[in-house]
């Protein structure tokens, strides 16, 4: 039997602010500069997921594209699209950075999948500037 | 270690298919994939090849010999082919041509010819079937 590794990007527009409470207001706009703007902003964000495991013979897949979609769409696009992150549970103790949602992302769909099938998170904020995460 | 990745497109027919399964049955797991008739994708295929720069050439190895190699061993064999019906690996309904075969496939085809280059080995193959979707393999391990 052959592990390979299947993956799926998905789109996500979000809203957020960096702003750490524990950072007075001069340091917070030193650290965050325009990203610290009161009012927030927006990106297109793209997160992309890659799940491993051998390939079912029967199917020739790792993963059933439509189940991975469902499992995507219910945990986080549902949760985290169209909205502004500062908002959600999950960022009410820590800022919102594409590092941070990465993250979140992660374990997330760690909790959702079937044990042992994901293995990265990556999320790209703009065409430039990416985040991955594979767990500790 | 340097790792050098070269990508490659290849426009190929295909259809998703377990011949031991009743149409109802493909239907259901495959959807519009079952359709017999076919339908096809621009996929890229991306090569990462892993070893150390070469103290003369600077190189891991010639990104134009990569190139040839990609050629000779995968591409002239998928472009503007049916996987299905025209590919040795899946013909007769021996492996259905999903990504994951696909990169698996092109593993097999690369992996003696890359490892003939000294001191390096071939590390990587994704194929993307749309920008949304890829697989990848890295061989047995």
């Amino acid at each position: 039997m052959a592990k390979a590794y299947f993956g799926r990007r998905y789109m996500l527009s979000a809203s957020h602010r960096l702003h750490a409470e524990s950072l007075s207001a001069d340091e917070n706009r030193t650290t965050y500069g325009k990203c610290n703007n009161p009012h927030g902003h927006g990106h297109n964000y793209v997160v992309e997921v890659l799940v491993g495991g051998e390939v079912e013979p029967e199917t020739g897949m790792v993963v059933n594209m439509a189940t991975l979609d469902e499992t995507v769409q219910q945990t986080v696009l549902k949760r985290f699209d169209h909205t502004n992150l500062n908002f959600d549970p999950l960022f009410v103790n820590q800022v919102p950075t594409t590092e941070n949602l990465t993250k979140v992302v992660f374990d997330v769909l760690k909790e959702a999948l079937p044990a042992g099938e994901l293995e990265y998170v990556r999320v790209e904020e703009t065409e430039n500037n990416f985040f991955q995460y594979q767990g500790q | 270690m340097i790792e050098l990745t070269r990508r490659a497109t290849f426009s190929a027919s295909h259809y998703y298919w377990n011949e031991s399964w009743s149409q109802e049955k493909n239907e259901e797991v495959f959807g519009r994939c079952a359709r017999r008739n076919g339908h096809g994708h621009n996929y890229t295929l991306e090569v990462t090849v892993a070893g150390e720069a070469d103290p003369v050439t600077g190189f891991v190895v010639d990104l134009k010999w990569l190139k040839d190699v990609i050629e000779h061993e995968v591409l002239w064999e998928f472009d503007h082919r049916h996987l299905n019906l025209e590919v040795r690996e899946f013909a007769d309904n021996k492996l259905i041509p999903t990504t994951e075969n696909i990169a698996i496939a092109a593993w097999k085809r690369l992996e003696a010819a890359v490892g003939q280059a000294g001191g390096s080995r071939l590390s990587r193959v994704r194929v993307y079937e749309t920008p949304e979707i890829f697989a990848e393999y890295r061989g047995e391990k």
